[in-house]
């Protein structure tokens, strides 16, 4: 590994370089966010350039996805996880700036088509067999959280798919192809009108804390941004999205 | 002799050959080789190579039953309308394969144009299955075998067909017996491309079968989910699947490409 880090460092400084000089000018802030974040961040970066006049490029992903191309070296200078645990790999691997911060909360509910043609109900229906359904693969962070609340629920479900993040889970179900899938509440209020909605029993919901953490090679600017993502300001759109922020 | 390359080429070579090698290299040297037997024997990872051999051999061969005709059709096409027809065909090797998956998923998924008529009329809804894997894998793979088919069809000396029509042979005949011998190699070669590309197919699998252990989970999904949580286990796998692939192509070529191939 020795040996072939630095070319593979070269490798992404050229890669991410060419990506990053299509727009604006002076250097960028560069932000990694959870596929479920992406929305809402990318309202929360627009208010923050109008702001401060820092350009915020968002890259998104997976929380795992992510984490595992921190680690190896991605510039990266904030990173917006879904859950914990990809951001203590980071923390872990030495790159972070200081630990991370909960800056919104979800909660788990049930998305359908519009009109919801299967008749979903609730989680017990994702142990019938004629429905297609799908949840996220329990190596993400909303694979995780669903499988827990489906314990809770005591409900062995038998789904079609499990796809390997929450947006293309969502993506599924409003094609129509899914009848139902496990996603965050903020999913549902973000698809605006596109997706139907089926709470989940308070008893068995699951609620998710969203963390952000400044990465080293982002210096105070990153810190900086860090700080307006946990602000009022930021609150107010994280809410209008569906998140909880306390 | 002067059949060796000039010194310039060989250079150039060495690079090209150092870019494809040289990640592979890179990927044996993290790999977890004291742990890889027991890594490999565990059921997901059976399960996701037995699903990825049977699919890609099956997109395989759906790309030669389908694909033989259609470049025999291609190669005799003239005109502006053949090059446009041509470059519809090869249009899946520059589409990004998500995008190939989402456009499989508009055509033939439940609410699908096609898709929609399959489950109405039929009761047959393709997504999130195996036979959905096979699609998607031989909607990337099929440019690789026409493309490769068309040129060596289009080679082939017509005197040779027309010699064979004037001993009587029909156009059947004439192609089976005649023509489809002379560009076998190419065939071969095609059928070869089109397997290995459906053996590592990812996006468009993803987009339109969806990921489920033992029904549409192929080793490079399998590998994309161990990567997010377990780093060896997806190194083992991708050698796993990189070494199938090899004893697989070499196998291959010895037998097919290289005995029939040379004249």
């Amino acid at each position: 590994m020795t040996r072939a880090a630095p070319a593979l460092a070269a490798l992404v400084v050229l890669v991410g370089g060419a990506a990053c000089c299509g727009s604006g000018s002076g250097p960028a802030l560069r932000v990694s966010a959870a596929s479920s974040l992406t929305a809402a961040l990318t309202e929360i970066a627009d208010a923050y350039e109008r702001e401060t006049g820092v350009h915020v490029v968002l890259d998104s992903a997976g929380s795992q996805t992510l984490a595992t191309r921190i680690v190896e070296g991605a510039p990266v200078h904030v990173f917006a996880s879904a859950d914990a645990d990809p951001v203590d790999a980071v923390v872990a691997s030495g790159l972070a700036r200081g630990p991370g911060e909960v800056f919104a909360a979800n909660t788990l509910a049930i998305a359908v088509p519009l009109g919801n043609p299967a008749g979903i109900r609730s989680l017990a229906d994702f142990a019938r067999s004629g429905a297609s359904l799908g949840l996220c693969a329990r190596q993400v962070p909303c694979g995780r959280a669903a499988r827990r609340a489906l314990d809770r629920a005591g409900v062995d479900a038998s789904v079609d798919t499990e796809e390997l993040d929450v947006r293309a889970l969502v993506t599924k179900v409003e094609a129509g192809e899914l009848d139902a899938a496990v996603v965050y509440r903020s999913d549902i209020v973000g698809a605006r009108g596109h997706l139907g909605h089926v709470a989940i029993a308070d008893d068995d919901n699951v609620r998710v804390q969203h963390v952000i953490v400044a990465l080293r090679g982002g210096g105070a600017e990153a810190d900086a941004f860090v700080d307006f993502v946990r602000s009022p300001r930021a609150a107010r759109i994280l809410r209008t999205v569906g998140f909880d922020v306390s | 002799m002067t059949r060796r390359p000039p010194a310039f080429v060989v250079a150039l070579g060495v690079v090209a050959a150092g870019l494809l090698v040289l990640p592979l290299v890179a990927l044996a040297q993290r790999a977890p080789w004291r742990d890889l037997g027991a890594i490999l024997a565990s059921g997901p990872v059976l399960d996701a190579l037995w699903l990825s051999l049977a699919t890609a051999t099956a997109a395989a061969a759906v790309c030669v039953v389908l694909g033989v005709p259609l470049a025999w059709v291609l190669a005799r096409m003239r005109g502006r309308g053949a090059t446009v027809a041509r470059a519809l065909v090869a249009l899946p090797m520059v589409l990004p394969p998500v995008v190939g998956g989402a456009a499989l998923l508009f055509a033939l998924g439940r609410r699908g144009v096609v898709g929609d008529w399959l489950a109405d009329q039929f009761g047959i809804v393709l997504v999130f299955s195996p036979a959905a894997v096979v699609l998607a894998q031989a909607f990337v793979a099929m440019p690789f075998l026409v493309l490769s088919v068309e040129a060596a069809l289009r080679s082939v000396d017509p005197r040779y067909e027309d010699a064979a029509a004037t001993l009587g042979a029909g156009r059947w005949v004439t192609f089976v017996r005649v023509t489809l011998p002379m560009v076998l190699p190419s065939l071969a070669t095609g059928a070869v491309l089109a397997w290995a590309r459906a053996l590592g197919e990812f996006g468009a699998t993803i987009t339109f079968a969806g990921n489920l252990r033992g029904r549409t989970q192929t080793m490079p999904l399998a590998v994309f989910l161990a990567l997010e949580h377990d780093r060896e286990a997806a190194i083992a796998l991708s050698l796993l699947l990189i070494a199938v692939a090899f004893v697989v192509l070499v196998a291959l070529r010895d037998r097919w490409l290289l005995t029939s191939g040379r004249h």
